[in-house]
């Protein structure tokens, strides 16, 4: 006689287990393929950022709130476990097509993080727009991003050129500014931070006396403020980061136009660089999507645990890397993990709240956040907040096809 | 734009034609005496730099990282030069330029490890901090004036030196003539030592005393060894005249060149080299056609 499969077990109560068993899997065949893993893979969630050359320190801030973020929702997305594919973009935009191309056919990964270096962000775009992986650009700020290069599958928890720079342009006119010189790194961001600032001024009757594009990235300014000294206009709106912003700081500062022209910029003029501007930054207004000084309950959280999970300050980028995290966890969410869902996870994607620590944003059809933009001076060496100088600010998205 | 405008702008030409002509007058010097094409000239500069940032971070002081960073930069100069150029004195140019350039990489990734790839501000000596008015709205920056003054020291004592001293009358017999210095007694091999070393010391002296205005950054080097060649090629190989002379002009015609043709500020430079060389192929103090 032949043993029973499970000693123990009655051969009637075998044959229950066998009839349930199989008209389960009888019943699963009625429904939609995603309920029909048994145990599903993990997600492959591939991220591309700079973690070599000047964009290091973002790239990596980026990554590490993505994945506490990740981590905070138990390393699980739609209740599936997360793996990583990590690669340094060495913000090489001659490399982004070849590492993108890498995470898409190779690696077959369900999602994208990436893009610090806007060229980079632009590649990726090209090549994913469509048919590839949904992608979450979490700080490449080119119009085209959410313009020209939109796509259903392509989200942004950063910013365009134009939230960052346009608000100022109010703000500068409503401070009593009405002769402004525009000085800004000569490349793609730059010219668009300038043309979105001028917009707004123009628009409200303030006069831009001069242009200087400065070459980028060259950090050498004494030529052009010693022009700007003679020129003395109310103010100045610029566009520099990371070293250039220190130097043009400090340089602005230096040749004694501190206290004779009022300096204000994009937000990257102070983010994540005045310990190194030191008193130079003083008085320096600024607009961004965020401050670090913003008292909201989320905020407050946030920079706890990013402190705790790394030992660093938490920053702007580090941000916008935990609302693409945010993201993620919310539309894999609503559709139970099932990646198969691509046209309801995308919906479900564009149609959440991200509760950020910069305050709850939304996103527009172009799927850039439609987001509260501050105006911030520097007081203490800290970016204390004045005023929301543009409340739920939507990109125009000139040139998307997709709204 | 008032005259004084002028002016200012002139003394921020002169200001970066100093630092040019400390970098240049290094590479005409080991270029115009050992007939050695150096592009690792700029990882000089960039070491210098970037100790400049460690040592005055280190110590607080910024003459003290000078002082303390020159004779390292040099110690490393002179054992690049013994052990790897010198096998190359009597080959083709073309290997001087491979080898030279296989150094640039290895002193970058050398940078990368220790330095990492950050920018970094270095904060001006606070003697030298601030600024002077010069006009009711320029001000100018102290620092600034003491780069154009310490560079002008510099170049001052390595005229004396060259024209007034032993010494100086041997490394110029070694230009003009090696094979006749050798005769005479000279121990080339030594000499070319020390030029060697004189043309680091000059440049590493420039990538400090520039790195508080330049902040240090991966890459540094290469800029500036760039520009440098072509203030040679202007002032004529191994002339420290033509490199006084090639030095100023540059600096006066890219800071214009920046103010008042923006658009094309980046060309400027090689403009004026292409005219220069049309009207003197040999450049403007050189002695070989």
């Amino acid at each position: 006689m032949k043993k029973p499969a499970h000693p123990g077990v009655s051969r009637r109560r075998f044959l229950r287990n066998a009839a349930v068993l199989g008209g389960a899997t009888a019943a699963a065949t009625f429904v939609p393929t995603r309920y029909i893993i048994a145990r599903p893979a993990k997600v492959k969630v591939g991220i591309l950022l700079p973690y070599t050359g000047v964009y290091a320190k973002l790239g990596e801030n980026i990554r590490d709130a993505l994945m506490l973020r990740i981590r905070q929702n138990d390393g699980r997305l739609g209740g599936r476990e997360v793996e990583f594919v990590d690669i340094d973009s060495q913000a090489k935009p001659p490399l982004a097509p070849e590492l993108t191309n890498r995470l898409v056919h190779k690696e077959k990964v369900d999602f994208i993080v990436g893009a610090v270096h806007s060229l980079v962000g632009m590649a990726m775009a090209k090549i994913v727009g469509g048919d590839g992986p949904i992608t979450v650009i979490a700080n490449a700020g080119a119009d085209q991003l959410t313009g020209s290069l939109c796509a259903p599958n392509i989200f942004r928890t950063s910013f365009s050129a134009y939230q960052t720079s346009f608000p100022c342009g109010k703000a500068v006119y409503e401070d009593g500014h009405r002769e402004v010189v525009l000085m800004y790194w000569n490349y793609g961001f730059g010219k668009q931070a300038a043309a979105a600032f001028k917009e707004a001024f123009v628009a409200r009757g303030g006069k831009i006396v001069k242009e200087i594009p400065t070459p980028f990235p060259e950090v050498e300014f004494q030529a052009y403020l010693t022009e700007l000294a003679a020129i003395r206009p109310d103010a100045v709106f610029t566009f520099y980061a990371g070293g250039g912003a220190v130097k043009y700081v400090k340089d602005y500062a230096a040749a004694g136009l501190k206290d004779a022209i009022a300096l204000y910029g994009a937000g990257f003029l102070t983010e994540g660089v005045l310990k190194a501007q030191g008193a130079a930054a003083e008085g320096v207004r600024t607009t961004l999507h965020y401050a670090d000084t913003l008292d909201n309950p989320a905020n407050r959280r946030f920079k706890r645990a990013f402190r705790e999970a790394t030992g660093r300050d938490a920053d702007v980028y580090a941000v916008q890397g935990y609302d693409a995290g945010s993201l993620l966890v919310q539309g894999m969410a609503a559709v139970g993990g099932d990646t198969g869902a691509r046209a309801e996870l995308i919906r479900a994607m564009e149609s959440t709240t991200i509760d950020s620590p910069r305050g709850p944003f939304t996103f527009s059809k172009a799927h850039n956040p439609i987001q509260d933009i501050y105006l911030r001076e520097v007081q203490n060496g800290e970016n204390r907040v004045l005023r929301i100088v543009a409340p739920r600010l939507e990109d125009p998205a000139k040139g998307c096809r997709m709204t | 734009m008032e005259p004084s405008f002028y002016l200012i702008q002139l003394l921020n030409g002169i200001q970066y034609g100093f630092l040019l002509f400390l970098v240049a007058s290094g590479l005409t010097l080991v270029f115009g005496i050992m007939g050695i094409i150096n592009l690792a000239h700029g990882a000089f500069y960039m070491l210098g730099a970037y100790l400049a940032y460690w040592l005055a971070r280190e110590t607080g002081s910024l003459a003290l990282a000078v002082a303390a960073g020159i004779p390292v930069v040099v110690l490393v100069g002179i054992v690049v030069e013994r052990l790897a150029i010198t096998p190359l004195y009597r080959r083709d140019h073309l290997y001087q330029v491979l080898l030279t350039f296989g150094l640039i990489l290895v002193f970058d990734e050398l940078r990368s490890i220790l330095w990492g790839n950050d920018v970094h501000a270095v904060p001006i000596p606070p003697p030298l901090a601030g600024s002077i008015p010069l006009t009711e709205t320029q001000a100018y920056p102290v620092y600034r004036l003491f780069i154009s003054a310490a560079c002008a020291a510099v170049a001052l004592a390595l005229y004396l030196m060259i024209q007034r001293t032993r010494l100086g009358m041997i490394i110029r017999a070694g230009a003009s003539n090696r094979e006749m210095a050798q005769a005479l007694g000279i121990d080339i091999n030594r000499l070319f030592t020390l030029v060697f070393g004189l043309g680091v010391a000059l440049a590493a002296f420039a990538g400090m005393i520039a790195a508080p205005v330049s902040s240090v950054y991966p890459g540094i080097g290469d800029q500036v060894l760039i520009i440098s060649f072509v203030v040679v090629v202007i002032g004529g190989i191994g002339s420290i005249k033509g490199a006084f002379v090639g030095a100023m002009l540059i600096g006066i015609a890219d800071t214009f060149g920046k103010v008042l043709i923006p658009e094309a500020a980046s060309v400027v430079i090689y403009a004026l080299m292409a005219v220069v060389l049309i009207w003197r192929p040999q450049g403007l103090f050189g002695a070989r056609p």
